[in-house]
């Protein structure tokens, strides 16, 4: 019974794509999958939007939307209908085709990602032997969309924003391609079906995920690092940052374009923290082994929102960072470390099993993590806080 | 042929075209791209997969936003102010590259009859690859390796505002 | 015609329309994008030949291809700053008017 509530999603596939004749299945199987997550996302995106309102409300100590349905459920409707009735409006020196093609880049790149998500047991779109490879190749190309969308709309704000985003996005894609690169180290593959299948191991109750190794967590907080910077998320949103910057490369987008950006942001933010589950948190296997007759899909999204509440938390709590702060960060904090994390993870590997291979490892993350430190904070030349005040 | 690998080769010819013939250089840029991507199918489809993606990581997501954050940081968008995107000199150019491709036409079509027909389909794995850059190709891989620290380090001290002091 | 003469083709074309760029266009960068074209329609030529020769588990055509990418980005990266810095030196990027060695 348990296995049919894993697999039943897997089941209503093959029973909706039999009643197809022979020759439509191949296909059919691939377009009923792509509709399920082309429906699936974005409706989580939905809740995401009144989730993250309200949880923002409440850390901020206000209610948050509460006048479109019970609790601001219907708030996403609401805004849906604002979006798509609101008059299009682009500048008459806008660059016609690029302005148009900008969101239809981000949110098509952003789709492709979520094919190779493993989402439950069985459950990937495309099962790829570089899957990884391809899901970074895909990222890689929003970068180019928020530059058109800058550049596009001749103005002054939105290409200052446009560049910093690009700026602070390649700066941090090379975080996030090191630590995903100890992970695939580790696990023997770029494939993220055997990537999960290598953390589907439980000793004494408790599950092989790579974040409870000490490379493992330093990786994962570099990625959790990268991946709220890769997003243009609080506190790296300084590129759509409104009191700085209008809002960034989005400014002269209105209507439906807008609401494709703020789509493509979020469903960016979806599959980037569905990837880091996959690496680090062991993608769909339970927590404790007790527990695996919980259906898979059901841990892959717990994790998923998890790290979206998260996402939220962070952006309630912490003050923005300026550019060049992010920028000093990663380059002369996160990327060291992220190599550091290579090494250690090279070191865990062949050291075989016990406990001297957890001293020397968190030993020496810990020592780097510090080093670095020391050295970030005497270059910043923090002395006692001085006032001035308005005469 | 396959109607998909026209249909790609077309797309790739008309970036490539698009990206030398037009006068905006943003949008030559943004067309290039579109080679790029055109020619990463065109990897995929010779059954190349981590070439592929490479070369969209690469080139789509490193090259072609190099290009654009130079030509910006050039004012490069500007159309030059005494007209002419081409140069003097551009029948000589044309004829040169008109040239070259009617000798690489010649060649290939001529050698039609000693290419091979059709090959099984190759089972590469990523795998496979790692092997042999760590077994055959290590050597190759540690140069690649310092040229790219070489070139990284060059680029960025080529770039860098000079100090005041030094003039 | 056979799939490895098609793809040569495409490759021929695409090698003489990055010439032909770098060769008339007077903007320093587009001679950089017609560079980068001819690099990239030899990578072509290497996959096609790599895919239809007789021996592809030899890795040989994949392997330089890979490397081509590899120098072809560290060789846009430097030649791109060279012409940051002309720019900031000479303040254009018209290869017409960089004609004389006298700064």
């Amino acid at each position: 019974m348990f296995e049919t509530a894993d697999q039943i999603f897997v089941l209503l596939k093959h029973w909706l794509v039999g009643l197809l004749p022979m020759a439509l299945q191949p296909v059919a199987g691939v377009v009923l999958s792509v509709a399920a997550i082309v429906c699936f996302f974005p409706a989580l995106f939905a809740l995401t939007t009144v989730f993250e309102r309200k949880g923002l409300g409440r850390i901020q100590n206000r209610i948050g939307p509460n006048r479109t349905g019970p609790f601001g459920i219907l708030q996403p409707v609401a805004d849906g209908i604002k979006s798509l009735t609101k008059e299009d409006i682009v500048p008459l020196s806008a660059d016609g085709a690029v302005h148009f093609l900008a969101p239809v880049v981000l949110v098509v790149a952003v789709f492709m990602g979520f094919a190779v998500l493993p989402m439950g047991r069985n459950m990937v779109l495309a099962d790829m032997d570089a899957g990884l490879l391809f899901y970074f190749a895909i990222g890689a190309s929003t970068e180019l969309s928020v530059f058109m969308a800058g550049w596009s709309s001749r103005n002054k704000y939105s290409l200052m924003g446009a560049m910093r985003a690009v700026a602070q996005m390649i700066s941090y894609e090379v975080a996030l391609l090191l630590s995903s690169v100890a992970v695939v180290m580790i696990s023997g593959s770029l494939s993220l079906t055997k990537i999960v299948e290598a953390q589907n191991h439980y000793s004494y109750g408790l599950p092989h995920w790579y974040i409870f190794t000490p490379w493992g967590l330093a990786g994962f907080v570099m990625y959790a690092i990268a991946t709220t910077a890769e997003t243009n998320r609080s506190p790296f949103d300084l590129p759509e940052g409104e009191s700085e910057l209008v809002a960034g490369y989005h400014t002269e987008y209105s209507g439906f374009k807008f609401a494709l950006f703020f789509l493509g942001e979020y469903l960016a933010m979806f599959s980037i923290s569905g990837l880091g589950t996959t690496l680090f948190l062991g993608g769909w296997t339970a927590p404790f082994s007790f527990l695996t007759w919980v259906p898979s899909w059901f841990w892959f999204f717990s994790k998923l929102m998890m790290s979206i509440f998260v996402f939220i938390w962070l952006r309630g709590t912490l003050p923005r960072l300026r550019q060049d702060q992010l920028m000093n960060f990663a380059w002369k904090f996160v990327l060291p470390m992220c190599l550091l994390n290579l090494l250690v993870a090279g070191l865990w590997r062949f050291m075989g099993d016990g406990w001297l291979r957890w001293v020397i490892c968190s030993a020496i993350l810990v020592a780097a993590y510090v080093g670095l430190g020391w050295e970030e904070m005497r270059r910043m030349h923090i002395g006692a806080r001085s006032y001035r005040y308005a005469e | 042929m396959s109607f998909a690998f026209y249909l790609i080769a077309a797309l790739t010819v008309a970036g490539a075209l698009a990206a030398v013939l037009l006068k905006n250089t943003v949008h030559c840029a943004l067309a290039l791209t579109v080679a790029f991507a055109g020619l990463a199918f065109l990897f995929l489809q010779l059954d190349a997969q981590f070439v592929g993606f490479a070369q969209i990581l690469v080139y789509i997501g490193a090259v072609a936003i190099l290009v654009v954050f130079a030509i910006l940081l050039t004012r490069g968008s500007e159309t030059p102010k005494d007209g002419g995107i081409f140069s003097r000199t551009w029948l000589v150019g044309l004829a040169v590259a008109a040239a070259v491709f009617a000798m690489l036409g010649w060649a290939v079509l001529q050698s039609v009859a000693g290419l091979p027909r059709a090959t099984p389909e190759p089972t590469v794995t990523v795998g496979d690859i790692g092997v042999a850059l760590m077994g055959r190709y290590v050597l190759p891989l540690e140069i690649v390796a310092l040229l790219l620290t070489a070139a990284l380090i060059g680029a960025v001290i080529v770039a860098m505002h000079e100090k005041e002091g030094s003039k | 015609m056979t799939p490895l003469t098609g793809y040569l083709l495409v490759a021929a074309l695409l090698f003489a329309i990055g010439l032909a760029g770098a060769l008339t266009r007077r903007n320093a960068i587009l001679v950089l994008i017609g560079i980068e074209l001819m690099l990239n329609a030899a990578n072509l030529n290497f996959i096609a030949f790599w895919r239809y020769g007789p021996h592809p588990e030899a890795l040989t055509g994949m392997m330089f291809a890979i490397f081509s990418i590899a120098v072809a980005a560290a060789e846009a990266a430097v030649g791109l700053g060279l012409v940051i810095a002309i720019h900031r030196h000479t303040h254009t990027t018209d290869l017409d008017q960089i004609n004389r060695m006298k700064g």
